[in-house]
């Protein structure tokens, strides 16, 4: 399971002069179990705001998050969250970095080697698997970043523009890769992005986000099947209805 | 000038570097300045080391100066590292104890030297206490920089792998990525700590040791055996950072190959 429910969310911050900055204002989203959400936005629009709140990496808000009935005030092991930045630790070999999680809730060497050694598997690398992470690529990182907060077995996986300091190419192949692991895994993804195109590609729904402070938009369901072709003309047309209405409804005036 | 030299080449170079200095000194010595008290050549001090390698104590100012080294620099990293971590990680703790600490630090260490007597007499600990004084300041600050500028993002992976107590996250996350500082502050800190030896060891706190039989030789006016002592202390000196680096930075910083430092 893993549904999440968002109701009347708001975060703001108080400027050094003391003044008030709203970011989110009473956002409510649903998001189904095993569904695959992207959430759409420019930049300061409190994308990340939003995906931090769900972790309960930021305590200061006002409003709910419930997943499966319960509400989440504080990081949980049910939910998995993979950075924009690099955030594996530099000092543990792959293997332990996909065991972090594991050893800290206390499971045996062999034990959790063993289910890591699963995640290295689904994400490709097992031969990296006693590297450090400065001695792989970006699109490797990421890939670890992805099969250690899987490692615990979350139903809710949180990803912040996991992808957007990658090329083109390594992007388009990551993504295509994500999808083969959710298709596998079947979790909850709610995916921050600020690429149209990616959206599209990855998402069961896209929800677009006004300007800050942040609130839904506009939600866009994609019934294009998959894999999702690209260069398809069905694409395109997608495509550009998500990027008519973020520019009619959801941008500055 | 920018043609490429190997390693073997560059290590060919320094060596005729030290040849070339000890004929320079050797030279100066004989012909200008004539006068073995003020200026020992390297022929007296080689046969005043083998003179005092004959006397059969240079093990034992060995030993006692490692003895107060070890007192010294073990009591800056049991204080010193704890309290660096308290300061980087407790923005309240780094408020409290950032003035005493400044006050402190610009003190010299020998300053401390009377208040060492006084407190630890003319004993190996108050040798040991102003090499402490000497290593502690170093430790303390590399230590409190490393834990200041521990990227956030890896605490919150932490956290969101279930690493919540600040003591889980100090020793799984925090220590580990502050760790190049705090080896850099135990590399400085010593360093400094060995250089407080002589000056520690001159008040007469025991029989032996390198800095006090340096002292010792002056008294005698044997300038040849003083020379011995110098040398022997840079070359433990140098002795002890090829150690820790080795040790450290082969074992502990690994992870670090391949990264900007």
């Amino acid at each position: 399971m893993g549904s999440l429910k968002i109701r009347d969310l708001t975060r703001s911050f108080i400027r050094e002069d003391g003044s008030k900055l709203v970011v989110l204002d009473h956002l409510s989203l649903d998001v189904m179990d095993k569904e695959f959400v992207c959430v759409l936005g420019s930049s300061g629009c409190g994308k990340t705001t939003l995906l931090r709140l769900i972790a309960g990496l930021d305590p200061e808000r006002e409003g709910q998050i419930i997943l499966d009935g319960e509400e989440m005030l504080g990081p949980s092991p049910k939910v998995g969250f993979v950075f924009q930045e690099y955030s594996l630790f530099p000092w543990r070999t792959v293997i332990d970095n996909i065991a972090f999680g594991l050893e800290m809730r206390g499971i045996g060497r062999e034990e959790r080697y063993r289910i890591a050694e699963q995640y290295l598997v689904l994400v490709g690398l097992e031969q990296f698997k006693n590297s450090y992470p400065s001695e792989l690529s970006g699109g490797m990182r990421q890939r670890v970043a992805v099969a250690r907060a899987l490692a615990l077995d979350p139903v809710l996986l949180l990803m912040d523009e996991p992808f957007g300091a990658l090329d083109a190419q390594t992007r388009n192949m990551l993504q295509k890769e994500l999808l083969e692991i959710w298709e596998k895994t079947k979790k909850t993804i709610v995916f921050i992005t600020h690429s149209v195109d990616e959206a599209v590609f990855m998402a069961d729904r896209v929800v677009v986000l006004t300007p800050r402070p942040g609130r839904v938009c506009q939600i866009f369901p994609v019934d294009l099947k998959r894999p999702r072709d690209r260069t398809s003309v069905e694409f395109a047309q997608v495509r550009r209805q998500v990027l008519d209405l973020i520019s009619q409804h959801c941008s500055i005036q | 000038m920018n043609r490429i030299i190997n390693k073997s080449q560059e290590r060919w170079l320094g060596a005729l570097a030290i040849v070339l200095g000890i004929i320079l000194w050797q030279a100066v010595a004989i012909y200008i300045v004539q006068d073995p008290f003020i200026l020992p050549g390297p022929a007296d001090v080689l046969s005043a080391f083998v003179a005092l390698l004959g006397k059969g104590t240079l093990l034992q100012d060995f030993a006692a100066s490692l003895l107060h080294f070890a007192i010294g620099l073990g009591a800056a990293l049991l204080i010193g590292i704890p309290i660096g971590i308290a300061m980087g990680w407790n923005r309240r703790f780094d408020a409290f104890l950032d003035p005493v600490i400044e006050i402190l630090r610009p003190i010299p260490p020998l300053a401390w030297i009377p208040f060492a007597i006084v407190w630890f007499g003319l004993t190996a600990y108050s040798a040991g206490f102003v090499i402490f004084i000497g290593a502690v300041f170093p430790i303390v600050i590399n230590t409190y920089s490393g834990f200041r500028s521990v990227p956030r993002v890896f605490v919150e992976a932490g956290k969101m792998l279930g690493c919540i107590k600040n003591s889980d996250l100090i020793r799984y996350i925090a220590f580990p990525a502050a760790l190049p500082s705090v080896a850099a502050g135990i590399r400085i800190g010593s360093g400094v700590g060995w250089m407080c030896l002589v000056a520690a060891e001159l008040f007469g706190v025991s029989k032996f040791g390198l800095g006090q039989k340096l002292w010792f030789s002056y008294n005698l006016h044997q300038m040849d055996s003083v020379v011995v002592y110098m040398i022997l202390l840079g070359l433990t000196g140098l002795l002890l950072d090829w150690m820790f680096r080795h040790f450290v930075e082969g074992y502990f910083l690994r992870w670090r190959t391949g990264e900007v430092v």
